[in-house]
C-alpha cells in the first residue's frame, strides 16, 4: 500500500516528522518499506511566466526570454527549451536557488545576461512526463512558491500490510490507526448525506432507478447502485485528485475511473462504474451458468468456477464480481449516464479466485482480506458526490440491496485480564487495557477484570481473547515489555552413549578431507534415470526451471554436479559430501504416506588422493582410498562389502555396503559411461550410506588384556588371481580357536617369482592366552590347520 | 715427583691431540696400558724401599686419578664433537610443509546450525526433524491456514505431479519448519498421556524449506530453525528473553540492538518480525529481518493437543543462512547452494 504522506495528514496530523511517523506506524505492525521524497530537494524556485521569447542574437537554439517570477521587474533569461512559448506559465529558478546537481547564479551566455533559469521536470526531480519546460496550469499564481504549488513537500510512504490489516489499505484506515496509536485527532471526512438532499429535490430520482437481486447471498450480502445521469465523462479530473492517486501508485485513465479509484484510496471500498447505456434490466449477484464465458477488461477471456460470483444483467455477464469487470460494459470518456456499483464481497467468496486467473487487482486484494462492510453506502454517497462535482449530472437514489443473514457477524470477544499478563508476561491496569481498546474504535463492556469486546466493521482479525491480548501488546508497544530470561523446571535430558548426531557424523566426513556441500533437493531429470535408473521421479508440478524438475532419489547426480562445477573452476581434487534427504513414491507409510524420505549421507572424491605436496607421489584417488573412509566412519563397526550393481557405478569396482547383513549404503567408482557423457576427466569414487546406519554404535565391550607373550606367525598364500580376499579370510577366521587374538591380511604380492594368474596374500596371526605362555606345539598346530583350510578349500599353496 | 708431574702433562698433551677416539684409545695405552709409564710406575713400587712406598704409591695414585679423568673428558668431548657433527648432518628444514592428508570442512550454514543446536540445547531444547514432502494439513491447515487463508500467498508452494500428471493437492514441499511443531507437540502428548500435567515441550527443528522463488537474496530452497517452547507459564516477554539472548549468543557481541516488531501469522497470536541491528560494522544502525515469532495460536495448541486454556507456548521460526550470511559477511545467498569449492573450503 503506497500513499501520500500529506494526503495522509490531511485525515490525521500528530506532531512527529516524517521518519518517527514512520517508526510509530512500523513498531505497531504496519510495517514501512519505503519512503521517497516525491521530488529532489531544491529552493528558491517559483511559478513564473514567460512575456515574451525572441532569438538569441548569437545561438540559434537559444531563446532569449522575458519573464514575470512575481519579482518586481521582468527577469531576463537566456532559454534552450524548444517548448519556450509566451504566456506559458512555468517553474523558474532565481538567482541563489539550489537544484539537485547545481546551483543558479547570475550569468552570461552567449554574451547576454540571465538571471536565473527556467526549468523541466526532470530538473526539480520529478518524474519526466514530455521533456522540455513543465508546463504548469494556467490558474498558476505568478511568484508562488513551486514547491507549495505543486505540493512538492511531501512523501511518497509504502506499507507492508499483513494480510490481517486490510482495514489499512486505505488512507483513512491508516490515519483511524495512526489517530489511536499517537492520540492526535482523526479529520472526519466531509461527506454529506447526499442522497437524501438529492432525494428531496427530484422527486423523479426512482424513476430509472436498476432494481439490484442477490442470487448468492453468500458471496455478497451487500450491494449498493445508482444510476447518475448527464454526466461529462470527457471532464479533466482535478489537479489535485489525479496527484493523491498518482502518489498512491495508481495511473489515472479518466475522470470516472480515477473517482472510483480515488474512493477506494480513500476509504478503502472498491468501486465499479458502469455504462448505464450498456446494460440492460435489473442487476444480479450471480454465479455463472454453465459453461458461461467473461471477456475481462484486460482482455482476457475466461471461465469462471461454478462458485465464482458474477455480476449480471437480465442479458449478459458483466464482472467477476469483486475482481475486474467486463468488456464492454464499464464507464468510457463517452459515458453520459452511469450506473455505480459498491458493494460488499465476503472474503471467502473472493479468496483465490483472482489468482486461480493468473493476477490480481486491487478489488480482488482487499475483499479477499476483508472490507467494512458497512462501507458501501457511505463510498457510493462520497463517489457521488466527487463526480456531479467534477463532472455534473444528476444522482438517481442508491438502490441498496442486502441479506442481513449473510453479513458478517461481530460476536463479542471474552477478554481476562488474568489471560492478559499470563501471555504477555507483563501486567497492565484494567483502565489501560479498557482505554487501548476503545482508541481502536472496539466496543468495550467491562465487568471487573473482565472485558466484553465487539470489533468494529472494518476488521475482520479479531475473533478471540488472543487477537485482542495482540491489539493492547500492539498499541502498547512491544518494545516497552520486558525482555526476561525465562523460568523454567529443568531435568536433564537423555544423552545416549550409543548414538551419534547427524552434525557429529557430518564432523567425520570432514575430518576424512571432505567438504560439505548443499545441493537442492531437486534436480535434472536425467540425473535420476543415469544415476539412479529412475525413469519415474517424483516430479515438481510447478518447478523453478526444467533442470530442477524432479525430487533426488539419490544424492549422487547433485555430488557429480557440484563435480563438474569445480572442474570447470579448475580444482583438480575435489572432495565433498552432502548429509540430506532423498525422495521416493512408497506404497508403505512413513510420516507422509505415500512418501519414503531417507536421510543419506554421500560422498565423492575425485583427483589425486592426497594433495599435492613434496615428497609422496601423486596418485589418483581409488576404490581403495574411499573405502578406508568409510571403514573410518563405521569403526569400530565393521561393514562388509559386497560386489554389486548399481545404475550409477563401475560394475567390477563397486560395493553394496552392509552391516548385519543388511545393506546400507553403495560405493564405487563411476560408471564408464556417465564419465564420457558428463565429460569428466576421469571416474570419481562416489559412496552413498543410509544416515541411520552411521548413527547407532555398539557399546565398547571390555576384553581382559594378557599378561602373558604373544606369539606372531606370518603366513604367505598363493592362490589363484581370482580368489577374493573377503570368503577366505572369514573362512579362515571361522577356524581360529579363542587364544588367536588376531587374524589380519596385511599384503598383497603380484608380480615376478608367481605365474600370471596367481597372487600371493599374507596374513598375520597373533596368538596369546590370558592365563598361560602358550606352547610352540599349539601354535604351530593352528598355523597349520589355517593352511590345511586355504589349500583344501581355496586352492592354496604356502609360498616358498 | 717432578717425573710424575711430566707425565700426567705430558698425557694431557696426548690426550688433547688426539683428533678421534681410536687416537685416544692409543694414547691411553700409553700411559694406562699394560705396558703404559704409570703402569710401569706402579709395578716399579715393589721395588722400592718400604717406607718410601706408601708415599710413592699415593703420589702415583694422584697422577692415574688425573691422567684417567682427563682421559674421560676428552673422551666426553669427543663423543659430543661426533654428536654435533651427526646432528648437523641430520638437520631438516623445518620450514617445509608438513605432509598428509588435509582436513575437509562443514558447510557455513551447518556450522551455523551447529551453533544454533548447542545454544539451544545449553538451555534444555531437544532438536527434532520432520519430512520435507509435507502433507498439506501439518503445513498449513494444522497451522491455523485453511484453504484459500490469504496467508497461504504469502508462501509461494511447490507441489508435485500425481501419478496421473495432475497436482496432487494432498502434499507439496514444506515451506517452512513450522510442520514440525505439529508433528512434536503429536509425539509429546502422546509420549505423555499418562501425566496429569505434560512437562514442558522444548524443541527446535532445523531443516531445508521450499519456496517458488529465485533471485540474489531468495532461493528457492533454504534453512530455517523452528522453536517451540510449551508450558503452563511461558510469556511474551520469556520469548523476548530467549531470542534477544540467543541472538547476542550467536553473533557472541552485545553490540547489537534487537527489537521486535508486530506482524502477522496465522500460527501465531500475537506475532511479531524480530529484527536486529548492529551497533558497528558494514551493517551499523540497519534493521535486519531475522526471523519471525510469536504465542502459539490456540488452534494450532489444538491441533496439536494441547489444551490452550492449560497450555501456553511461543514459536519462533529463523533463517540460518540469514544468520550465517551476517556472522561471516557473505553477500551473496546463492554461494551456499553453488558447491565452490574455493568458497566453502574458507571455513575450516
Amino acid at each position: 500500500m503506497q500513499f501520500s504522506e500529506s494526503w495522509l495528514r490531511s485525515l490525521c496530523n500528530p506532531p512527529l516528522d516524517t521518519e518517527s511517523l514512520c517508526h510509530v506506524l512500523t513498531m505497531a505492525g504496519l510495517e514501512v518499506e519505503d519512503i521517497q521524497p516525491v521530488a529532489a530537494a531544491f529552493s528558491h524556485v517559483v511559478v513564473a511566466q514567460i512575456l515574451s521569447a525572441e532569438k538569441h542574437p548569437d545561438a540559434d537554439k537559444l531563446k532569449l526570454c522575458s519573464v514575470d517570477a512575481g519579482q518586481g521587474a521582468p527577469l531576463q533569461i537566456v532559454c534552450g527549451a524548444p517548448n519556450a512559448a509566451v504566456g506559458m506559465k512555468i517553474p523558474c529558478a532565481l538567482v541563489g536557488a539550489k537544484l539537485p546537481g547545481i546551483e543558479i547564479r547570475k550569468a552570461k551566455v552567449r554574451g547576454i545576461e540571465s538571471f536565473g533559469m527556467l526549468c523541466s521536470a526532470r530538473e526539480l526531480g520529478l518524474p519526466d512526463d514530455q521533456g522540455g519546460l513543465l508546463s504548469l496550469p494556467a490558474d498558476a499564481t505568478v511568484g508562488m512558491d513551486i514547491r507549495s504549488f505543486l505540493d512538492l513537500d511531501d512523501h511518497l510512504i509504502t506499507l507492508k500490510l499483513t494480510p490481517n490489516r486490510a482495514d489499512c489499505l486505505s488512507v483513512t484506515g491508516i490515519a483511524r490507526e495512526l489517530a489511536a496509536l499517537t492520540g492526535a485527532p482523526l479529520n472526519a471526512l466531509p461527506v454529506t448525506d447526499f442522497s437524501a438532499e438529492h432525494q428531496n429535490s427530484h422527486a423523479d430520482s426512482h424513476a430509472g432507478a436498476r432494481t439490484v437481486i442477490l442470487d448468492a447471498p453468500e458471496a455478497c450480502p451487500r450491494y449498493c447502485g445508482r444510476v447518475i445521469r448527464g454526466v461529462d465523462g470527457r471532464a479533466l479530473t482535478p489537479e489535485w485528485m489525479r496527484r493523491r492517486i498518482e502518489r498512491s501508485g495508481i495511473r489515472c485513465i479518466s475522470v470516472l475511473v480515477d473517482v472510483t479509484n480515488y474512493v477506494m484510496l480513500e476509504l478503502g471500498q472498491p468501486l465499479h462504474a458502469f455504462d448505464n447505456s450498456q446494460l440492460s434490466g435489473a442487476i444480479h449477484v450471480r454465479y455463472p451458468h454453465p459453461g458461461e464465458t467473461l471477456q475481462l477488461l484486460n482482455g482476457q477471456s475466461v471461465q469462471p468456477s461454478a462458485e465464482t460470483a458474477l455480476i449480471a444483467d437480465e442479458a449478459r455477464a458483466l464482472a467477476l464480481a469483486g475482481v475486474m469487470g467486463g468488456e464492454g460494459s464499464g464507464v468510457t470518456e463517452a459515458t453520459v449516464d452511469l450506473f455505480l456499483e459498491s458493494a460488499f464481497f465476503s472474503p471467502a467468496a473472493i479468496a483465490g479466485k483472482a489468482r486461480s486467473f493468473g493476477f490480481s487487482t486491487d478489488a480482488s486484494h482487499r475483499y479477499e482480506r476483508g472490507v467494512d462492510f458497512d462501507l458501501p453506502r457511505i463510498a457510493i454517497e462520497r463517489a457521488s458526490q466527487l463526480i456531479l462535482d467534477i463532472c455534473g449530472g444528476q444522482a438517481g437514489s442508491v438502490v441498496e440491496a442486502n441479506s442481513a443473514t449473510h453479513l458478517p457477524l461481530r460476536r463479542p470477544v471474552q477478554l481476562r485480564l488474568a489471560r492478559v499478563t499470563r501471555v504477555l508476561g507483563v501486567s497492565f491496569d484494567p483502565e489501560r487495557v479498557e482505554s487501548i481498546l476503545c482508541g481502536l474504535g472496539l466496543a468495550v463492556h467491562r465487568v471487573g477484570d473482565t472485558f466484553e469486546v465487539t470489533p468494529p466493521s472494518f476488521r475482520f482479525d479479531i475473533e478471540i481473547e488472543e487477537d485482542l491480548i495482540e491489539e493492547i501488546a500492539r498499541v502498547h508497544g512491544y518494545d516497552n515489555i520486558p525482555s526476561q530470561p525465562p523460568i523454567a523446571r529443568t531435568a536433564m535430558m537423555p544423552v545416549p552413549e550409543i548414538c551419534r548426531t547427524p552434525m557429529q557424523v557430518r564432523r567425520l566426513v570432514a575430518e576424512r578431507d571432505y567438504h560439505e556441500v548443499i545441493n537442492f533437493s531437486f534436480v535434472e531429470p536425467a540425473w535420476e534415470a543415469d544415476f539412479s535408473g529412475n525413469t519415474q521421479p517424483i516430479v515438481l508440478a510447478n518447478p523453478i526451471a526444467s533442470q530442477m524438475g524432479v525430487m533426488r532419489s539419490s544424492l549422487i547426480g547433485g555430488l557429480v554436479g557440484v563435480l563438474i562445477t569445480n572442474r570447470k573452476r579448475q580444482a583438480e581434487r575435489v572432495r565433498v559430501f552432502e548429509l540430506g534427504r532423498c525422495f521416493q513414491r512408497t506404497a508403505v507409510g512413513g510420516p507422509v504416506a505415500g512418501f519414503a524420505q531417507p536421510m543419506r549421507v554421500g560422498g565423492l572424491a575425485a583427483g589425486p588422493s592426497e594433495p599435492e605436496q613434496w615428497a609422496i607421489t601423486s596418485r589418483r584417488v581409488d576404490f581403495y582410498d574411499v573405502k578406508a573412509d568409510i571403514e573410518t566412519l563405521f569403526a569400530p563397526m565393521q561393514p562388509e562389502f559386497v560386489k554389486c550393481e548399481h545404475p550409477a557405478l563401475h560394475p567390477g569396482r563397486s560395493a553394496s555396503i552392509r552391516i548385519d547383513g543388511l545393506p546400507v549404503g553403495v560405493i564405487g567408482e563411476l560408471h564408464p559411461r556417465w564419465v564420457q557423457k558428463y565429460e569428466l576427466v576421469a571416474a570419481p569414487v562416489v559412496f552413498e550410506i543410509e544416515l541411520p546406519a552411521l548413527l547407532g554404535l555398539p557399546f565398547p565391550s571390555y576384553v581382559e588384556v594378557s599378561r602373558f607373550p604373544a606369539v606372531v606367525r606370518d603366513l604367505a598364500l598363493v592362490l589363484p588371481q581370482q580368489q577374493a580376499l573377503g570368503p577366505l579370510l572369514e573362512a579362515l577366521t571361522a577356524l581360529c580357536p579363542p587364544i588367536v587374538r588376531e587374524l589380519k591380511f596385511f599384503d598383497l604380492y603380484q608380480g615376478k617369482g608367481l605365474n600370471e594368474n596367481e597372487k600371493s596374500l599374507a596374513f598375520r596371526i597373533v596368538m596369546q592366552d590370558t592365563q598361560r605362555t602358550l606352547e610352540d606345539a599349539e601354535v604351530e598346530t593352528v598355523v597349520a590347520s589355517l593352511l590345511s583350510r586355504a589349500t583344501r578349500d581355496f586352492g592354496a599353496s604356502l609360498r616358498g | 715427583m717432578d717425573n710424575l708431574d711430566q707425565l700426567v702433562a705430558s698425557a694431557m698433551a696426548d690426550f688433547a691431540t688426539a683428533s678421534e677416539p681410536a687416537k685416544l684409545e692409543d694414547a691411553k695405552a700409553r700411559y694406562l696400558g699394560k705396558d703404559g709409564s704409570l703402569t710401569a710406575l706402579l709395578k716399579g713400587l715393589g721395588k722400592l724401599p718400604a717406607e718410601d712406598r706408601k708415599a710413592a704409591g699415593a703420589a702415583i695414585n694422584v697422577a692415574k686419578e688425573q691422567v684417567e679423568s682427563a682421559l674421560s673428558a676428552r673422551r666426553e668431548a669427543l663423543r659430543n664433537a661426533q654428536l654435533e657433527v651427526q646432528l648437523a648432518a641430520e638437520a631438516l628444514d623445518v620450514t617445509l610443509p608438513g605432509r598428509g592428508r588435509g582436513r575437509g570442512t562443514l558447510h557455513p550454514v551447518m556450522r551455523s546450525l551447529d551453533r544454533i543446536e548447542q545454544l539451544f540445547r545449553s538451555i534444555g531444547f531437544d532438536v527434532a526433524d520432520g519430512p520435507e514432502i509435507e502433507s498439506d494439513w501439518h503445513n498449513f491447515t494444522a497451522l491455523n491456514t485453511p484453504e484459500n487463508h490469504p496467508a497461504r500467498s504469502m508462501h509461494d508452494t511447490f507441489y508435485l505431479q500425481g501419478v496421473g500428471g495432475k497436482v496432487q493437492e494432498d502434499v507439496l514441499l514444506r515451506t517452512h519448519t513450522s510442520p514440525v511443531q505439529i508433528r512434536t507437540m503429536l509425539a509429546h502428548v502422546e509420549r505423555y498421556k499418562h501425566l496429569e500435567t505434560l512437562p514442558e515441550l522444548r524443541v527446535i527443528c532445523p531443516g531445508r524449506v521450499y519456496r517458488v522463488d529465485s533471485d540474489a537474496t531468495h532461493s528457492p530452497m533454504f534453512h530455517q530453525v523452528e522453536g517451540l517452547w510449551i508450558g503452563e507459564q511461558v510469556s511474551f516477554a520469556d520469548l523476548k528473553g530467549v531470542v534477544a539472548d540467543f541472538l547476542r549468543s550467536f553473533f557472541e557481541s552485545n553490540d547489537l540492538n534487537v527489537r521486535f516488531r508486530p506482524s502477522f501469522f496465522p500460527f501465531t497470536e500475537p506475532s511479531a518480525e524480530i529484527d536486529v541491528a548492529f551497533m558497528s560494522g558494514a551493517l551499523e544502525g540497519r534493521w535486519l529481518e531475522i526471523a519471525g515469532c510469536g504465542m502459539v495460536h490456540p488452534n494450532v495448541l489444538r491441533s496439536g493437543g494441547f489444551d490452550p486454556e492449560k497450555y501456553v507456548g511461543f514459536a519462533f521460526g529463523m533463517g540460518p543462512d540469514r544468520l550465517t550470511m551476517l556472522r561471516y559477511g557473505v553477500n551473496d545467498l546463492r554461494l551456499f547452494f553453488e558447491g565452490d569449492l574455493r568458497f566453502l573450503s574458507q571455513f575450516h
